[in-house]
């Protein structure tokens, strides 16, 4: 069972110190002060990846779009058990969509032999969760999105739970080679070993840049893209809490007080 | 004439509210709305259909009984060919976002998915969306096309009152092969758990802030003095550090407590889905933009693990 699975760096947006604030282009966010993470479900995917090459044998590799920074997450992925990775940069590639970030992907993985790809359900950064069944169409297998369980029935078939609204699961069977876009909460993720990461800091990360890509200028990139993000702006709110004051002695009180005023204590 | 393409959802008998929200946004991008309703035996949802759109198109087989994307991508790529409408709108739910992707290569046209506004700029659709869990939003231009294939939120803008009658025209199966890369095979319920949260007057929610399950009996403290239950954020429950029955949102339940207690949730609107019809809404995070501040009453800025020590030692004193 070999399997393909593609990780994101992206911002830390559950740290309260990661601000983000749109750049002087009006097109970026000024990235001085985020610390980046693998996102939240590709993170899920990678565990899911290994559990199964665990089980039933077979190579896992590691696809990433991103700079060289984004080796750290590649290397992390790589000691909890990948077998190999690669990551494809080009200062060409920014502002790609969903659709040259699925080309991206797709000329990288295409080559590769796999039973299954998988990616995270959603990036938290874009939000597209759109980026897998993209590139399912690409490869031109069939995929199933928002995936929570996963079961090898034999070499050509697994059966896949899809979670829906409200907690509902949806079973399905699914012919191979297919790809999954995986949903947090799927298994619980690993940990590194020393080992492990001792490993992973010799393997070699294959590069990709546009040419080795096998792909033109007008392929990726806002040239590449049919829905490109044109300009940032701070969303118009409606009417914020009543922030409540002070240090957390004040405030707790003030808190107690309003919660005893309605009856709610 | 701009036609517009509503695909309409159901589930286990039920047409989704989300069909009806978009038809009715629809009227605003085109002068022609039409739904389309891959079914079987749901006449009765073509009827409610009818009662928002100018036209229904009703494919009824027992193939689309349940969703399989690949069902419904054969069947929609086919009659949007036909009909060559100008946007098609999908709701960007879990049956939506398994679909938009590759509908959109396999048509070759513009897409993006997860629109909370559509501004029509010409007779070119603009899409608004949001980045970065909510903080910021974006304008998205296609790139010039015959057609457009937008993925709308859920409950982004409400369902109107209808009072069309549209035309309902039934249309032949138009996938003729069996569909063997994807099987449906059956739901299964989510599982119930101890506690009902969807009817608790008090709920002390939990998000990924508390950092470590270590932190949770502080949290049952505070949530004893108030005879409240626990809830959580999907992440919270994601780590294993409740039980998924107590996960508020859109995956989760649909809560409307007395006072809802936020405690280190961000607000990420899948979030916000299951709890804004509380009454009473207080939010703890240190971060002041975090977006749950915009759907709570009030509001405290700081370390949660300062004010919540704090908070339990006030209510300590109140109670006597
Ligand atoms: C298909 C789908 C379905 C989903 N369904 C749901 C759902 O049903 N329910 C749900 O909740 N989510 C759901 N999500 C996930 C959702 O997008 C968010 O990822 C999730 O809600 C984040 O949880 P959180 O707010 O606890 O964590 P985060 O977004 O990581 O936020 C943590 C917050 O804690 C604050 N914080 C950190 N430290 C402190 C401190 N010391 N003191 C005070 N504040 C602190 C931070 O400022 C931050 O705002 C779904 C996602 C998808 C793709
Ligand atoms: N730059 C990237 N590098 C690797 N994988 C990516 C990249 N962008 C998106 N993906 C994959 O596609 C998934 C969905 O992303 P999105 O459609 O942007 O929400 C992510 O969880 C990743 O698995």
């Amino acid at each position: 069972m070999n399997i393909v699975v593609c990780v994101k760096q992206v911002p830390d947006t559950s740290d309260p110190d990661t601000e983000v604030h749109i750049d002087s282009t009006g097109r970026g966010v000024d990235e001085s002060k985020f610390s980046f993470v693998i996102n939240d479900a590709d993170n899920y995917a990678v565990e899911e990846a290994i559990r199964l090459k665990e089980k039933h044998g077979g190579e896992v590799t590691v696809v990433n779009i991103g700079p060289e920074g984004a080796n750290q997450v590649i290397r992390m992925a790589l000691a909890k058990g990948g077998n190999s990775a690669i990551r494809l940069f080009d200062e060409k590639f920014a502002f790609s969509d969903i659709v040259a970030t699925a080309r991206i992907l797709h000329s990288a993985i295409k080559d590769l032999s796999y039973d299954i790809v998988m990616t995270g359900c959603m990036a938290s950064d874009d939000g597209f969760a759109a980026v897998g069944v993209t590139l399912a169409q690409m490869l031109g297998i069939p995929h199933a999105a928002m995936v929570k369980h996963v079961e090898v029935i034999d070499e050509k078939k697994l059966k896949v739970g899809r979670e829906l609204e409200g907690g509902l699961m949806e079973m399905l069977e699914i012919e191979i080679p297919c790809l999954l876009t995986i949903q947090t909460g799927i298994n619980e993720p690993r940990y590194a070993s020393f080992k492990g990461i001792r490993e992973a800091s010799k393997k070699e990360i294959k590069l990709m840049d546009l040419s080795a890509a096998g792909l033109g200028d007008d392929m990726v990139g806002e040239a590449g893209s049919v829905a490109v993000m044109k300009q940032y702006s701070v969303p118009e709110v409606g009417e914020l809490a009543e922030m409540l004051e002070g240090d957390a002695g004040e405030t707790s009180t003030k808190l107690a007080q309003i919660l005893k005023e309605k009856g709610l204590v | 004439m701009a036609e517009v393409f509503v695909l309409a959802e159901h589930r286990q008998g039920e047409l989704r509210e989300v069909s009806l929200e978009l038809l009715t946004l629809a009227s605003d991008l085109g002068d022609k709305v039409t739904a389309v309703l891959l079914g079987s035996g749901t006449d009765e949802f073509a009827n409610r259909c009818a009662n928002f759109a100018d036209r229904v198109l009703y494919v009824d087989d027992v193939m689309f009984s349940n969703f399989n994307a690949s069902a419904y991508q054969a069947a929609l790529s086919e009659l949007i060919k036909k009909e060559k409408p100008k946007t098609v709108l999908i709701g960007n739910t879990v049956q939506g976002v398994d679909l938009i992707g590759s509908l959109g290569v396999e048509l070759d046209v513009p897409f993006t998915t997860d629109a909370i506004a559509i501004q029509m700029e010409g007779d070119k659709p603009a899409v608004t969306r949001q980045y970065y869990g909510g903080k910021i939003n974006g304008a998205v231009e296609f790139k010039d096309s015959e057609m457009y294939l937008i993925g709308v939120r859920e409950a982004a803008a409400p369902a109107g009152e209808g009072g069309k009658s549209g035309e309902i025209v039934k249309v032949e199966n138009p996938v003729t092969v069996e569909i063997t890369a994807r099987r449906f095979l059956e739901y299964v319920e989510a599982q119930v758990g101890e506690v009902d949260i969807t009817q608790s007057a008090t709920l002390v929610s939990v998000g990924r802030g508390i950092r470590e399950d270590k932190n949770i009996p502080m949290m049952e403290e505070l949530a004893g003095l108030l005879g409240a239950d626990l809830s959580a954020s999907r992440a919270v429950v994601d780590a294993g550090w409740l039980p998924q029955d107590r996960q508020v949102g859109i995956s989760g339940k649909t809560v409307k407590p007395k006072l809802y207690l936020a405690v280190g949730i961000s607000g990420a609107f899948q979030h916000v889905t299951g709890m804004k019809g509380s009454e009473l809404v207080v939010a703890i995070n240190k971060d002041p933009d975090a977006p749950i501040f915009q759907y709570a009453d009030y509001g405290i800025v700081d370390d949660l693990f300062k004010v919540v020590p704090a908070l339990i030692e006030k209510l300590k004193e109140t109670k006597g």
